[in-house]
């Protein structure tokens, strides 16, 4: 058909067509053209980028994940459980899988609060915390969570995507606050922590031992870390473990803390603040070791509130310092047996040198006077008695004789001024005073007046009740300075039987006639059982015989103290009681400090603590040696 | 009972080679389905019934001579883009209407759109001289805008891009003159700005994600880099089938739909998709060889069309499983798994049929 108006106003169907099958060509063209290009990427995807995308692949089916080992438990000497793992739950996040970034992690955080019991300072702390896991690791929110809490979430855990209840075993110290000052507590992972340790073998530890044994061994009581390799889909759920090395568990520790007589010690020292150490002379083992008074640890387990925290700290009497390892006291009367003991040994005074004591003594040339506890002085004394009835001028004379760079010298080798080398972290070394070091600290020079009132543990010397415990063991067992241990075995995994670990000797003090040593302690005995003894209480009823020495630490000085009567002086102004006792006398079995602060004098208030102690310890001893 | 019927029903006139393609196809589908399902019997027994469905409204519609589906072409398109209105006020679907619920059957009046849009434009240029004047183009334009927007508004970026294309190609087809189709391809550049100004907030994402999908490799970037690994890691012969680590672990997204490509690939390489797109591209050149020996302008710029639209599909989703095109909701053709996509594609299929068995035969 033609039309002859217009060349298009009628259809032409071949020209259509033709028209068609041009357009169709090209756009079939273009269609292989792009087919090509499309393969060309998976070409690309699937032969030249195929090793990387592999590795994507595997890294995406594969998780490796710690397998956390079990903490070591520990026991006291007598196989209780001290220390001990409980099954507990923990609420961690991934943050990384929260959705909306960080306003959605707050958001989550916020809604979390309305279900568990959720602290300000908990989120802190896990704010904190985040920073040293790495992404996509789980970090905790809150641990040990109430059956309650747990429940609550279950109900509504597919409101929270990222969140999950994880089983854990969490720390638990079954005696509470008697056993705080030595084991110390496990508390969450932080940054120092985390720099301390080997991070590879803490991948999934979240707690870490803080302070007390717990720290010191750490490493022992951790274990090292598994680790499986397991297939998991895109939920993190694990589908299949593929590979498996199973952690070792952390070594179960037996201290030499018999907590019978902790507790013996714990109840004596009453309401007031103090401590009480006691060693056994033959290994250096520590039997008790009391800082009174105490925290709870459990309440530091997973991490506890700031409130709680400060409530502890500013608690009367400090609970959270340990008295035991860093209280410093003046020795007072208690360091008389030791300066006795370096005039023998220095030749100075024999057994039989006798002082006159009238009350009074003066360095020649002063008109000071240094008074004996008794008005008008004990008369005639020897060493012996003069330790029995506690005489300040036999020891007032003996020091000036000796000086005080002898003093420190002889002093120094039973430990005093310097750490004993416990294995607890945190331990004070006191001051043992010398002419160097007046120089030195205080850039004064040193009074004769200050060698006097050395000569009977006043003035500079500053012990710990530690330093004190462990002197009296060096002296009552011959002269074995021992860096005194709170471990006393430890059972790797697997192993059968705990390995004895014993203490290190520190020192063996040179003993120039052992018949000094025997004088002293015979000094020491008379003045638990002397006619004249200061701590004859201690004596009565007792089923072994004791040596001790009792002591003053004095708070403020008196100027005519005889004036006051002791029981109107303010009671934190009431000197410190000590007492150092070993028993029994023929063969120690414990060496003991004792120290009650502000209670007044050493026979009444240190005393019986040390015998309900001594007591604890050696009636259950001394029973388990007759069958033998 | 013969005389009741029209006239026209009578032996099958299938085409045998279209038919066999297909078949070929579906069956890798449903084996790769099996798979991307967790081994989901249930679900592949499913799209065996869909795709039954799909097969025997391609059987009838192959019967229907290209005159009676053009006659019926214009309330097709009609109905088509009632029922689009009626979801942008009844719709249901997370986030997006695309839906129609109508108890039994949900049905996505959309993917209606991409039959009835080509076949409208196709209609119309039937009976106009070719190529298209401006008059013609301008009211093409019309018919394909409209329906264009209204999907773009439910919102579904994928299919309004697809129904646009399938309209455009119609025009192209047509022999639209190659100065004005460079011209609308500038403005459309042009306009891209303007576009991202209108995108809706999770559009603008994808296209974000698309750009630099490891800036946020856990939120919208999840998808893509997930899909590129199970597409990687599949190599030249693939993990095996059933043995895909990233679909069995269910990384990818979407798996079993629009991101089933990514599983074949893991689990059948290089080798397998090359099968596929081959296949795909016989598909295509089958339905322009039918195009080409149609009866008249409207069946040859219908089936031209129709042909020229699949490989959209077929390359958007190859696109987009491989990370070089931006998500957007096109499921692979026949494979991907759901109900509405399969049923409309293969009713295409059976208007090229139709088309086929009325052709001419005499050149």
């Amino acid at each position: 058909m033609i039309d002859y108006k217009g060349q298009h106003a009628i259809k032409d169907e071949r020209d259509e067509r033709r028209l068609f099958e041009v357009r169709a060509w090209v756009g079939f063209v273009c269609i292989v053209l792009l087919m090509l290009a499309l393969l060309g990427r998976y070409v690309w995807l699937q032969v030249f980028a195929f090793d990387s995308y592999v590795t994507r692949s595997e890294n995406n089916r594969v998780a490796v994940r710690p397998v956390v080992p079990n903490r070591g438990v520990i026991y006291d000497r007598r196989g209780r459980v001290i220390a001990e793992n409980q099954p507990a739950y923990r609420l961690e996040i991934v943050p990384e899988k929260v959705p909306g970034k960080l306003s959605g992690l707050e958001a989550l955080l916020d809604e979390l609060a309305n279900l568990i019991d959720l602290s300000d300072d908990d989120r802190k702390a896990f704010h904190k915390s985040r920073g040293n896991y790495r992404s996509f690791d789980s970090v905790p929110l809150k641990f040990k969570l109430s059956e309650r809490e747990v429940a609550r979430f279950a109900v509504n855990r597919h409101r929270f995507q990222g969140v999950d209840v994880v089983p854990y075993l969490s720390r638990h110290y079954p005696h509470g606050e008697l056993l705080a000052h030595i084991l110390g507590y496990t508390g969450r992972l932080d940054e120092d922590d985390i720099s301390a340790v080997d991070e590879g073998n803490y991948r999934g530890t979240r707690t870490i031992g803080k302070i007390g044994i717990e720290k010191f061994q750490e490493k022992e009581l951790h274990g090292i870390s598994g680790f499986e390799r397991v297939e998991t889909n895109v939920l993190g759920r694990v589908l299949k473990v593929l590979e498996r090395k199973d952690a070792i568990p952390g070594m179960d520790l037996v201290l030499s803390i018999d907590v019978a007589v902790q507790q013996a010690a714990w109840e004596a020292l009453g309401d007031r603040p103090g401590s009480v150490v006691a060693i056994d002379p033959a290994d250096g083992s520590v039997i008790a070791l009391v800082s009174k008074p105490a925290y709870d640890p459990n309440a530091f387990v997973g991490g506890i509130s700031q409130k709680a925290y400060s409530e502890i700290l500013n608690a009367p009497g400090r609970p959270l310092f340990n008295r035991a390892l860093n209280g410093g006291y003046e020795p007072g009367s208690t360091l008389k047996p030791f300066v006795g003991l370096a005039g023998l040994e220095m030749d100075l005074v024999t057994a039989e040198t006798r002082v006159f004591s009238n009350g009074n003594f003066y360095i020649q040339g002063y008109d000071r006077p240094y008074r004996d506890w008794k008005d008008g002085g004990h008369g005639w004394v020897d060493i012996r008695s003069a330790l029995e009835q506690s005489v300040n001028t036999y020891f007032y004379q003996l020091a000036m004789n000796m000086g005080i760079d002898r003093m420190h010298d002889y002093l120094a080798q039973f430990g005093f001024g310097s750490v004993t080398g416990i294995d607890v972290p945190g331990e004070g070394k006191g001051l043992l005073p010398s002419r160097d070091w007046k120089r030195s600290a205080l850039g004064e020079p040193w009074y004769p007046g200050e060698t006097v009132i050395a000569g009977i543990g006043q003035g500079f010397n500053v012990v710990t009740p530690l330093q004190l415990a462990n002197a009296v063991t060096a002296l009552v067992n011959g002269g074995t300075r021992y860096a005194p241990r709170l471990l006393y075995a430890a059972k790797p995994a697997g192993a059968e039987k705990a390995r004895r670990v014993s203490a290190p000797v520190e020192l063996q003090i040179p003993v120039r006639d052992p018949q000094d040593w025997q004088t002293i302690l015979e000094g020491m005995e008379l003045v638990v059982n002397g006619t004249r003894g200061t701590a004859r209480k201690v004596a009565v009823d007792a089923h072994f015989r004791t040596g001790g020495k009792t002591g003053t630490a004095q708070v403020y000085q008196l100027e005519a103290r005889k004036e006051d009567n002791p029981d109107e002086v303010a009671e934190h102004l009431r000197d410190h009681a000590w007492f150092i006792a070993f028993a029994p006398v023929d063969a120690p079995r414990v060496a003991i400090a004792v120290v009650v602060e502000h209670g007044g004098g050493g026979s009444t208030a240190a005393a019986p603590v040390a015998r309900v102690t001594l007591d604890a310890w050696l009636d259950q001893e001394l029973e388990r040696e007759i069958p033998r | 009972m013969r005389r009741l019927l029209p006239a026209w029903v009578g032996a099958p006139r299938l085409d045998p080679v279209l038919l066999f393609l297909l078949l070929l196809i579906i069956g890798f589908g449903l084996v790769v389905l099996y798979s991307a399902s967790g081994q989901d019997m249930g679900m592949v027994n499913r799209q065996l019934i869909r795709l039954g469905v799909g097969l025997v409204v391609m059987l009838v519609i192959s019967q229907v001579p290209p005159r009676v589906l053009r006659d019926w072409t214009p309330w097709l398109y009609g109905l088509g883009v009632a029922l689009l209105l009626a979801t942008l006020v009844l719709g249901v679907g997370r986030s997006t209407q695309r839906w129609l619920d109508f108890g039994v059957l949900r049905f996505q009046p959309s993917e209606l759109m991409k039959l009835a849009v080509p076949m409208m434009v196709a209609w119309y240029l039937h009976s106009r001289v070719l190529p298209p004047g401006w008059k013609s183009t301008a009211v093409v334009f019309g018919m394909l805008l409209v329906p264009t927007l209204l999907i773009y508004r439910q919102p579904d970026l994928g299919t309004a891009f697809l129904v646009a294309a399938s309209g455009v190609f119609t025009l192209y087809l047509a022999g639209l003159r190659w100065r004005v189709l460079f011209g609308f391809a500038g403005l459309a550049t042009a306009t891209a700005p303007v576009l991202w100004l209108v995108m809706k907030e999770y559009q603008r994402n994808r296209v974000r994600t698309f750009l630099n999908p490891e800036a946020d490799p856990l939120g919208h970037g999840w998808n893509i880099i997930q899909s590129k690994i199970a597409v990687g890691s599949g190599g030249l012969t693939g993990k095996g089938w059933l043995n895909g680590t990233q679909s069995n672990l269910e990384f990818i997204p979407e798996r079993h739909t629009d991101f089933i490509l990514a599983v074949l690939s893991e689990e059948f390489g290089l080798i397998g998709v090359s099968l596929l797109m081959l296949t795909y591209m016989l598909v295509i050149a089958r339905g322009l060889y039918i195009a080409s020996i149609a009866r008249d302008t409207g069946s040859r710029l219908l089936a031209g069309a129709l042909s020229l639209t699949l490989f959209v599909y077929v390359l958007v989703n190859g696109g987009m499983v491989s990370g070089v095109l931006p998500v957007v909701g096109v499921p692979l053709p026949l494979i991907s798994y759901g109900g509405t996509s399969a049923v409309t594609l293969l009713a295409g299929f059976g208007m090229m049929m139709s088309i086929y068995g009325h052709r001419k035969f005499i050149r």
